[in-house]
C-alpha cells in the first residue's frame, strides 16, 4: 500500500483564514452567477405564463405576429377550415387586445391586456376562469386578474368586500364580474378576461371574424406532428401552424433574441465569473509566492515541474468544489426568498446548477493557469 | 568498502553573466569523491563553494568540463536525467527548507514518494525520524520544532531514501554549537550505516574532525586536499 502525500490539499487546509477567504470569494461569485441566471430564466418563464394555461395542441397564428402582445389577426375562416381535418377535435379562437383601463379609484388610465374567447369554447385551462363562463356571457362583464399591478386600483379588495366595481375601458363602461389569478410578465402589467363579443364592443375596428390565436385541440389518437404537417400543407399561407411547444418557444425566442434581457443577464453572469477569477487568482498567486522556497526545495529533491503544476491546479479544483456547494446551497435559499418576495418563478434547475459548476471549475482553472506562471521563479539553484 | 567513484569532476569551469559582465567563479576543478567518504569543503565566502555544490547536485547546467555523478555525465544532460540524478541525492540546506504545511513525518515521506519502488513509506518515514531521535515529534509541524530538531527532520528527509550522495550546505550555520555537533554526528552515523558519500560545505571549524578529507577552495580553485586528522589519526 502506498499513499502519496496530498500536498495540494494539505497546503490549502493549513491556512484556515486564507482558505476561508478564498471560499467566500468563490461563494460570492457563484451566488452572483446563480442569481443572474435565476432572474433571466424567471423572466423568460414569466413570458409564457399565459401560454402554459392555453387549451390546445396546435396553434394557428399569422406569419406577421411578433409575440403574444403583438399579434396580427387572421381570418377566423382558417380555424373553421382546420376543424374539418382528420385528427382535429375542436378549435377555439383567442382574441387579444390592449385596452385603456381607468383606475376606478383615481381615474388614471393605463394599458391593460384583454384576453377574450367564446364562452362556449373556453380557450384556457384555468378552472377559476372556467367557473365564471356564465358571468362573461353577460354584456360588458369582465374578469380581473388579481395579480395585476396595484396601479390598476384596489379592484380585488373592493370586490372581496362585497361591492361591485364598474369602470371604463376604451371609454366603454364595464363591470368586473369576478377575479382570477394568472400572473404577470414583462409584457403584462394587468389582465382582463372576457367573451369575444365583449371584446369586440370595446374596439370600433375589430370583428369577431378576425382572431389573434387559433387553438386546435386534437383527438386523443391523433399525432400532433402529422396533423401539423397536413394543416400547413393544405391551409393558405396566411397562417402558420405551430405545436403548443413551438408557440411557447416562439414567445421565448422573441424575448431572448429581440430584447436586451439575455445580454444584460449574461453580462451579470460574466461579471460574477471575472470577480471569481480575480479572487481565486489572488489566492493562488499568494500561495505560490509564499511557497516558492518550498517548491524550489521540491525541485531540488527531484520533483518535476509537472508535479508542481499539478499541485497548483489541484488547489484550483479543490477551491472550486469547496466554493461551489455552499454557493449552490445559499443560492437555493435566496431563490426561495426571492420567489416569495417577487412572485417571479425563480427556481434552481439542473441546467443552471451544472452551468455554474462548469463556470466555477473553468474560473478556478483559468486563475490557476495565470498563477502557475509564478512557478517559474522557483529555481532550485537559488535556495543554497 | 569498495571505492567506487560517486562524483568525478574533470576540468570543470563555470562562469556567470555574459560578455563584459562575465565573471568566472570556478577554475579548472578536478575532484573525485568515493563511496562512503565524508568530505568537507571550506573556504571564504564567495569563493565558489555553493556554485560547485549546485553543479554537483544537478541544479545548474555544466558549462565546460566533465562532471559525473553516480556514473551519469551531467555535462549536456537532459532535463529528465538531471531530475533523475537529483532523486539519488539527499540535500540538507542551511535553512532547513521543510514544507510548513506538512508534519515532520509527511516532510520525510515527501522524499520517499519520489521513488516508485519504496513501499511502506509512512512506516519508513516514522522509523527514520526515530533514528534521528524525533520519535516523539512525528506529527509536529516545523513551526513547533526547534532549529536543531528541524535540521534533524531535514537530515531524515535527505537520508530516508538511501541516497548515494548527500550534499549539505552549511548545515550547522543556524544552530548552536551543541545542536550543530549533534546534527553532524547524526549525519556521519547514518551515512556510515548507509554507505552514503557526504559533501559538506561549511565554515564551521568545530566540525572539521568528522571529515575523512577537507578540501579548501579559494577564488574558485581547489587548493590542495589536505588529509585531516580524522584519517591521519586512524
Amino acid at each position: 500500500m502506498k499513499r502519496k502525500i496530498p500536498l495540494a490539499w494539505l497546503q490549502l487546509t493549513r491556512e484556515k483564514v486564507r482558505l476561508t477567504v478564498a471560499i467566500s470569494g468563490i461563494v460570492f461569485a457563484d451566488i452572483l452567477m446563480f442569481m443572474q441566471l435565476g432572474f433571466m430564466n424567471a423572466l423568460f418563464e414569466t413570458a409564457i405564463t399565459i401560454h402554459r394555461q392555453l387549451r390546445g395542441d396546435l396553434v394557428l397564428i399569422s406569419p406577421e405576429s411578433v409575440n403574444l402582445i403583438n399579434m396580427e389577426s387572421f381570418s377566423r375562416r382558417r380555424l373553421f377550415q382546420a376543424s374539418g381535418f382528420r385528427g382535429v377535435q375542436s378549435v377555439n379562437p383567442l382574441y387579444i387586445g390592449l385596452g385603456n383601463w381607468k383606475n376606478p379609484q383615481t381615474n388614471v388610465t393605463r394599458g391593460i391586456q384583454i384576453f377574450a374567447f367564446d364562452p362556449a369554447r373556453p380557450a384556457f385551462n384555468i378552472s377559476a376562469l372556467n367557473k365564471h363562463l356564465n358571468t362573461i356571457k353577460l354584456p360588458n362583464v369582465f374578469l380581473f386578474d388579481e395579480a395585476s399591478r396595484p396601479e390598476f386600483g384596489p379592484v380585488a379588495e373592493i370586490l372581496k368586500q362585497g361591492n361591485t366595481v364598474t369602470t371604463e375601458v376604451n371609454g366603454h363602461r364595464i363591470k368586473i364580474g369576478g377575479l382570477v389569478k394568472i400572473g404577470l410578465s414583462f409584457a403584462l402589467d394587468g389582465n382582463l378576461f372576457t367573451s369575444d363579443l365583449n371584446l369586440v364592443r370595446l374596439f370600433d375596428n375589430r370583428s369577431i371574424n378576425e382572431v389573434d390565436v387559433g387553438l386546435i385541440t386534437l383527438t386523443p389518437d391523433a399525432n400532433a406532428k402529422e396533423v401539423q404537417k397536413r394543416l400547413a400543407a393544405n391551409l393558405p399561407k396566411d397562417v402558420r401552424v405551430l405545436t403548443m411547444a413551438e408557440f411557447i418557444k416562439f414567445e421565448q425566442e422573441y424575448w431572448k433574441n429581440s430584447t436586451a434581457i439575455g445580454f444584460i443577464f449574461s453580462l451579470g453572469v460574466g461579471m460574477g465569473f471575472i470577480v471569481g477569477i480575480v479572487i481565486v487568482y489572488q489566492i493562488l498567486y499568494t500561495d505560490v509566492a509564499d511557497h516558492l522556497a518550498e517548491y524550489a526545495t521540491l525541485k531540488a529533491m527531484g520533483y518535476t515541474d509537472l508535479y508542481l503544476l499539478q499541485v497548483v491546479f489541484q488547489e484550483a479544483l479543490i477551491l472550486s468544489i469547496l466554493g461551489y456547494f455552499p454557493g449552490l446551497a445559499i443560492s437555493w435559499v435566496l431563490y426561495g426568498l426571492t420567489a416569495k418576495a417577487t412572485f417571479l418563478p425563480i427556481a434552481m434547475t439542473i441546467t443552471n446548477a451544472l452551468l455554474v459548476l462548469s463556470l466555477t471549475v473553468l474560473m478556478c482553472t483559468m486563475s490557476g493557469a495565470i498563477a502557475v506562471r509564478k512557478l517559474r521563479a522557483a529555481d532550485p539553484a537559488d535556495i543554497f | 568498502m569498495a571505492q567506487t567513484q560517486i562524483v568525478s569532476i574533470k576540468n570543470l569551469n563555470h562562469a556567470f553573466g555574459q560578455g563584459s559582465l562575465r565573471k568566472q567563479v570556478l577554475f579548472d576543478i578536478n575532484l573525485e569523491l568515493c563511496s562512503g567518504e565524508i568530505v568537507l569543503l571550506t573556504g571564504p565566502s564567495g569563493c565558489g563553494k555553493t556554485t560547485m555544490l549546485t553543479l554537483i547536485g544537478g541544479l545548474r547546467s555544466v558549462q565546460t568540463g566533465s562532471l559525473k555523478v553516480v556514473g551519469q555525465e551531467l555535462h549536456d544532460a537532459k532535463k529528465e536525467q538531471l531530475v533523475n540524478i537529483r532523486r539519488q541525492i539527499g540535500y540538507i540546506f542551511q535553512a532547513h527548507n521543510l514544507l510548513r504545511c506538512l508534519t515532520a513525518q509527511q516532510n520525510v515521506q515527501m522524499s520517499i514518494d519520489l521513488h516508485d519502488e519504496v513501499a511502506f513509506s509512512e512506516l519508513r518515514s516514522v522509523q527514520m525520524l526515530k533514528a534521528v531521535g524525533l520519535g516523539d515529534y512525528i506529527d509536529y509541524y516545523p513551526e513547533n520544532l526547534s532549529g536543531g530538531q528541524k535540521q534533524r527532520v531535514a537530515i531524515a528527509r535527505a537520508l530516508v531514501s538511501h541516497p548515494a550522495l548527500v550534499l549539505a550546505d552549511e548545515p550547522t550555520a543556524a544552530l548552536d554549537s551543541k545542536s550543530g555537533r549533534n546534527v553532524v554526528e547524526l549525519m556521519q552515523q547514518l551515512a556510515r550505516e548507509q554507505g552514503s558519500t557526504i559533501l559538506i560545505v561549511t565554515h564551521d571549524r568545530r566540525i572539521l574532525d568528522i571529515a575523512d578529507r577537507i578540501l579548501e577552495m579559494e577564488d574558485g580553485r581547489l587548493i590542495g586536499s589536505p588529509v585531516t586528522s580524522a584519517i591521519a589519526n586512524s
